[in-house]
């Protein structure tokens, strides 16, 4: 049926995209991009500002589609008809970099949206959402304090709490592929490693991930495998066995000065 | 179940819930703001006030515009406004003479009929309002007399009488008291309960709110914001036509001009209620209460023997002035977003 689920190999990949390519207008964020997520894999996601990082997970969890050409497939199965309310009842769950909560809703609104429990007469289950969220804010999120309680507005958060609601939503619907787009921008030291902490726990749980951060010295030590974006384009790939931190950082360089992976000889 | 539900409430887990203040702030203010000025009527009019003549007199005229209150503060809700109710409220009541006085057809093929108009004209403002993303304030203006047009045209300019004798079913359902309380007010007692219902029991409800609050946040997480917009816009569309039908049966006769005037008091309702302007908040018993206000006020200025033009500068004050304080406590919301406390 496909290539990727060649018979007698392990198991196709989880997520992967085959010659995507994405324009607004006139300008091209993705060009041919192939890229792909294997089963129980930590796969991160460098590159500068604007080299096509964001498009590539909106193109994955279905808000943009691919210009024509590009190919989706999800366990080695072509998807024709792919958005986000797709995406997410396949398990696929994002932490956006601009956290996509709604500020003047209180926290259980937030945390269940799009995705809200209904009871057996198909009206919202208002009380099971306020008690999940309380336990969640508890339990995943480590909140202690008096301050917050599940009919806060959202508003009302500091960053940190606020991302904390954006991963445990994505942590409540057991995503069998959870993207974290910049999770660690504009935390706290100790809530950087907090998020860390999550990453590498849904590996331990059998789960796969896409992790997208600036920072490199976040990524590096959590991921199995990297993808360096630069303009648009794959500029490399590497499995972290293969290359040295300092290795890459040096490779980074390189590809901002010129556009090639490449290290001259 | 309890027991890890006992856990959650001993286990460090005191957080409180925000004040009552806080959550329901404004719509203790507009009861307050309502019982201020009913007794400011009482003073001015005291004879009037108490008796209970006038409140009959609200019961049955305030749901004239109150029901597609309740529903205009779904599209509000969503960030939209409709201005073209009122010539909704005139075409679909204009259909339903054509189909049962010209057409001969029975009261209930009217009624369907009706109906369906109200669907139509809710699908055209929804389709170009979220569709074509095209601002509703400045679109519904034109459907507004696309469809005032069309019914005068129609109808060719003139009015049908709908007596008792012709269409008994409608005036029992739709006139006659019903255990002595008037049956508009037992019309908008029900339309609340299911509205109420719908923006707080259901999924669409949800999504009002989202959608109104942040429309890409709403649709990173895979809610169809367009498909919400459409639905609230065919709700103000069928609820307006109900206000039609209720407001004509109410007056015996169908004037080519029903719906004129009704514009000012529904939106009045809604953002006196506390619905914002920006989207996100709202509620639909704010707006019942409101409503019941704003047709107190008509009444009472009237009564209190107060020229009648001040009604006008009064709903204008209303409005002005609920959507001054509405912007103020949404900065204050957005200063303390930054902050973060």
């Amino acid at each position: 049926m496909t290539q990727s689920a060649s018979p007698g190999a392990e198991a196709p990949p989880v997520m992967e995209l085959r010659n995507v390519s994405k324009t607004f207008g006139e300008v091209r964020s993705l060009a041919g991009v192939d890229f792909q997520v294997n089963p129980r894999e930590i796969v991160g996601l460098l590159g500068d500002n604007g080299a096509g990082k964001s498009t590539l997970i909106k193109v994955v969890m279905g808000f943009y589609s691919p210009d024509s050409g590009g190919e989706i497939y999800f366990h080695g199965m072509r998807v024709h008809d792919w958005s986000v309310a797709r995406a997410r009842s396949l398990g696929i769950e994002t932490v956006y970099q601009e956290r996509a909560l709604c500020e003047k809703q209180p926290i259980w609104r937030n945390m269940f949206m799009g995705r809200e429990l209904r009871n057996r007469f198909g009206l919202l289950d208002v009380a099971a959402m306020r008690n999940e969220c309380s336990r969640l804010m508890s339990e995943h999120m480590g909140f202690t304090s008096a301050a917050v309680h599940p009919d806060n507005v959202v508003a009302t958060m500091s960053g940190g709490e606020k991302q904390g609601v954006a991963i445990t939503r994505a942590l409540h619907f057991e995503a069998e592929l959870v993207i974290l787009d910049e999770p660690t921008m504009g935390l706290s030291l100790s809530e950087t490693k907090k998020t860390l902490d999550f990453v590498r726990s849904i590996k331990a749980a059998g789960k796969s991930a896409i992790f997208i951060d600036h920072n490199i010295f976040n990524i590096y030590p959590v991921v199995d495998r990297l993808y360096v974006l630069d303009r648009g384009k794959v500029a490399g790939v590497f499995n972290r066995a293969d290359i040295t931190m300092d290795q890459l950082i040096e490779r980074l360089y390189h590809v901002a000065r010129t556009g090639s992976m490449e290290l001259p000889s | 179940m309890t027991e890890e539900a006992a856990a959650v409430r001993t286990g460090g887990h005191k957080a409180a819930p925000p004040s009552l203040l806080t959550r329901y702030g404004s719509q203790m203010g507009i009861v307050g703001v309502g019982f201020a000025m009913w007794l400011a009527f009482v003073i001015a009019a005291p004879r009037v006030f108490t008796d209970v003549d006038i409140y009959l007199a609200f019961a049955e005229t305030t749901p004239l515009f109150g029901i597609v209150a309740l529903s205009l503060t779904f599209v509000v809700i969503t960030g939209e406004i409709d201005l073209s109710f009122p010539s909704v409220m005139a075409l679909g009541t204009a259909i339903f003479c054509l189909v049962t006085y010209y057409g001969g057809a029975p009261w209930w093929l009217g009624l369907i009929a009706a109906g369906l108009t109200g669907v139509a004209c809710g699908l055209l403002n929804g389709f170009l309002v979220a569709s074509l993303n095209i601002p509703s304030l400045v679109i519904t203006i034109g459907t507004q007399f696309l469809f005032r047009g069309l019914e005068l045209v129609l109808m060719n300019g003139t009015g049908v009488p709908l007596l008792v004798d012709k269409y008994p079913q409608m005036h029992t359902l739709l006139r006659e008291p019903l255990f002595g309380v008037p049956v508009q007010t037992l019309w908008m007692i029900g339309i609340l309960i299911v509205e109420w219902l719908l923006l707080n029991r259901t999924r669409f409800g949800a999504h009002v709110f989202l959608v109104g609050d942040n429309q890409t946040s709403a649709r990173l997480m895979g809610v169809n914001a367009g498909r919400v917009k459409i639905k609230a816009f065919v709700l103000v569309g069928v609820t307006a036509v109900f206000c039609g039908l209720l407001s004509s049966i109410y007056g015996y006769y169908f004037w080519p001009s029903t719906g004129d005037g009704s514009l000012l008091n529904t939106i009045a309702s809604v953002f006196l209620g506390g619905t914002s302007v920006f989207g996100g908040t709202g509620s639909v018993i704010g707006t019942f209460v409101a409503a019941f206000i704003i047709g107190a006020i008509n009444a009472g200025i009237v009564s209190a023997g107060v020229n009648a033009f001040y009604t006008q500068l009064a709903f204008g004050l209303v409005i002005v002035v609920s959507v001054v304080l509405q912007t103020l406590i949404d900065r204050r919301i957005r200063r303390q977003s930054l902050t973060g406390k």
